[in-house]
């Protein structure tokens, strides 16, 4: 864990209200892992006030990359950054993706909605280096929300795309995609991050397929390290629902831990 | 080489930067990033008998320059603290500072004689102000009564020194203040989080789940040293002021209001290195200054 007070961003680009960008922070990047996530300071001031967590979508060397959809003032200003440009940031925080050695040869699924992608670049990149072969579902409302397509679509991995309107891919939700390749194959593992509900379902459809799968889940943070008990949500755990910190003590969760909206 | 210690009486600071109840968890989660022995004191999270749940999320909501939060002491109780989180607290070279909960002054009672069995506390806090534990946001700090016999049944069984940490949601903050000294309170802290409300609008509830929460951050800071001014011109104790520190100079007008030393909470969020940065700032500032000793600074407000 590292406060970076100075990582300098070396890159930056966009697609509509999608952004990515590229920092140097090497003590970060050496030991950051799939799935944990970064506090960025987004003013200088104080409005707003806190961190704003962020998954980390990529590693390479001391440069670590970031993927976010602008949702509000936070994002805002951090989408408005450029290269050569300062920021601090805090990290890596909280326990990421589960990277087991039996996944060596075995296909594992990661699912992203619109800007849930974040942290499943990372984790399919590593997964590569296990031996394992990720296969990637990335939904959207519209093609617009396909931001990573491109990116994507070079590094010669599976993907599977789908859009409710049609526009690209699949039309329809990504866990239909899911499900109907379920039929088909047996991955030994699913990641997950997107909507609430997007999660929810694929819980569902893993649960009913004895699937294993973890969920990246997000919240509204105050300190990021496991201090403040801000970030709390409801978890199973050994037998006992209690409010566990996404921070620190996910933000991935076994999908059998997790407590949906509508359970 | 300034002398940056805090003499409080009952207890002797290195620095007068203490980390803040609520805002550091149990001191443990700040270790990876700098040396803890470099504060002046830390106060852990709140502590309960038994382990607590807490408040339903989302507890929290920022404003502009603030943060309101209704966390609602979720807690691992004394049991496990003392045998899981003591033990490390303890090796530390600072003050290790217990803030002490109750649902009811027995349980502040329990709670603070537990405590007192174990090795290893400088000084309990006696968190009589958190306003997100009873309904409406109401404490035993907000009646000079109540905080009177709350402090006096602590007093009765522990040895520890007191710090009686006060609510800024009172018309008085001065006749608490006086009501902890006269129970035998060793010290004041002020002031806990402003009662506080954040709404969505268009789904027209409050964005905190248990609808009322607890400001902090700059926005409170010339509130906050207000009631330190207030309260350190009418008692005879240690004032320790807290309340939107953010920066040296923050804590440095803190002092000049009167306290001797200063909590910094909301910021160890913003800025993880909050805490030694202002140690760092105090003492460079003290130096340019031409101070011996910074303390001589404590309550020197021209008025």
């Amino acid at each position: 864990m590292f406060q970076d007070k100075k990582a300098r961003i070396t890159e930056t680009q966009s697609w509509g209200s999608y952004f990515l960008l590229r920092i140097s922070a090497p003590q970060i990047a050496r030991e950051a892992r799939p799935g944990q996530f970064l506090m960025i300071r987004v003013s200088s001031g104080f409005n707003p006030l806190l961190r704003r967590p962020l998954s980390i979508h990529n590693c390479a060397g001391p440069e670590i990359e970031i993927f976010f959809q602008v949702t509000g003032e936070g994002t805002r200003l951090l989408s408005q950054k450029i290269a050569g440009e300062k920021v601090d940031i805090l990290g890596p925080c909280g326990h990421g993706f589960s990277l087991k050695p039996e996944f060596k040869g075995q296909e594992i699924f990661c699912v992203g909605g619109g800007r849930g992608l974040a942290p499943l670049y990372f984790v399919a990149r590593e997964l590569q280096t296990v031996g394992a072969t990720p296969v990637i579902f990335y939904g959207g409302q519209t093609l617009s929300d396909l931001a990573l397509k491109n990116r994507l679509e070079a590094t010669g991995w599976e993907i599977n795309f789908s859009t409710d309107d049609g526009s690209y891919g699949f039309r329809g939700l990504i866990t239909q995609l899911v499900e109907e390749q379920l039929k088909k194959r047996k991955p030994a593992f699913l990641f997950g991050c997107g909507p609430e509900a997007m999660m929810a379902r694929l819980a569902e459809i893993c649960q009913l397929s004895s699937l294993p799968a973890e969920f990246s889940l997000e919240s509204i943070m105050g300190c990021g390290l496991g201090a403040c008990w801000g970030c709390v949500r409801k978890i199973k755990k050994g037998g006992e629902i209690k409010y566990l910190r996404i921070c620190q003590d996910g933000p991935v969760f076994p999908a059998e831990e997790i407590l949906w909206s509508g359970d | 080489m300034v002398d940056l210690s805090s003499d409080l009486g009952f207890l002797r600071l290195k620095n007068p930067v203490i980390a803040a109840s609520g805002t550091f968890g149990y001191g443990l989660e700040f270790q990876p990033l700098y040396d803890l022995s470099q504060l002046g004191g830390l106060v852990v999270k709140g502590l309960y008998f038994k382990p607590r749940e807490g408040n339903p999320p989302p507890r929290l909501a920022e404003t502009p320059c603030g943060l309101i939060n209704s966390i609602g002491l979720q807690g691992i109780g004394v049991e496990a603290f003392c045998q899981e989180v003591l033990p490390k607290l303890a090796l530390l070279e600072t003050a290790i500072i217990a803030n002490v909960c109750g649902e009811e002054e027995e349980e502040y009672a329990r709670v603070a004689e537990y405590l007192s069995r174990h090795q290893g506390l400088a000084a309990l806090e006696l968190n009589i102000s958190c306003p997100n534990v009873r309904a409406g946001g109401k404490c035993p700090a907000q009646d000079p009564e109540a905080t009177y016999r709350t402090v006096k049944r602590v007093k009765q069984v522990s040895p520890l020194p007191l710090i009686t940490k006060l609510s800024p949601n009172v018309t008085d903050i001065t006749a608490v203040a006086l009501a902890a000294e006269e129970a035998g309170s060793e010290a004041v802290s002020l002031v806990n989080t402003f009662l506080a409300l954040a709404i969505d609008l268009e789904s027209r509830k409050p964005k905190l789940g248990n609808v009322l929460g607890g400001l902090s951050g700059p926005a409170i800071k010339p509130l906050a040293l207000r009631m330190v001014f207030e309260v350190a011109r009418q008692v005879k104790i240690p004032v320790i002021g807290l309340g939107g520190i953010f920066s040296y100079q923050d804590a440095l007008e803190f002092m000049v209001a009167g306290a001797s030393a200063v909590e910094v909470g909301t910021a160890n969020f913003v800025n993880p290195l909050a805490c030694p940065e202002i140690i760092k700032g105090l003492e460079d500032w003290a130096e340019s200054h031409g101070l011996n000793r910074l303390s001589e600074i404590v309550g020197s407000l021209k008025v």
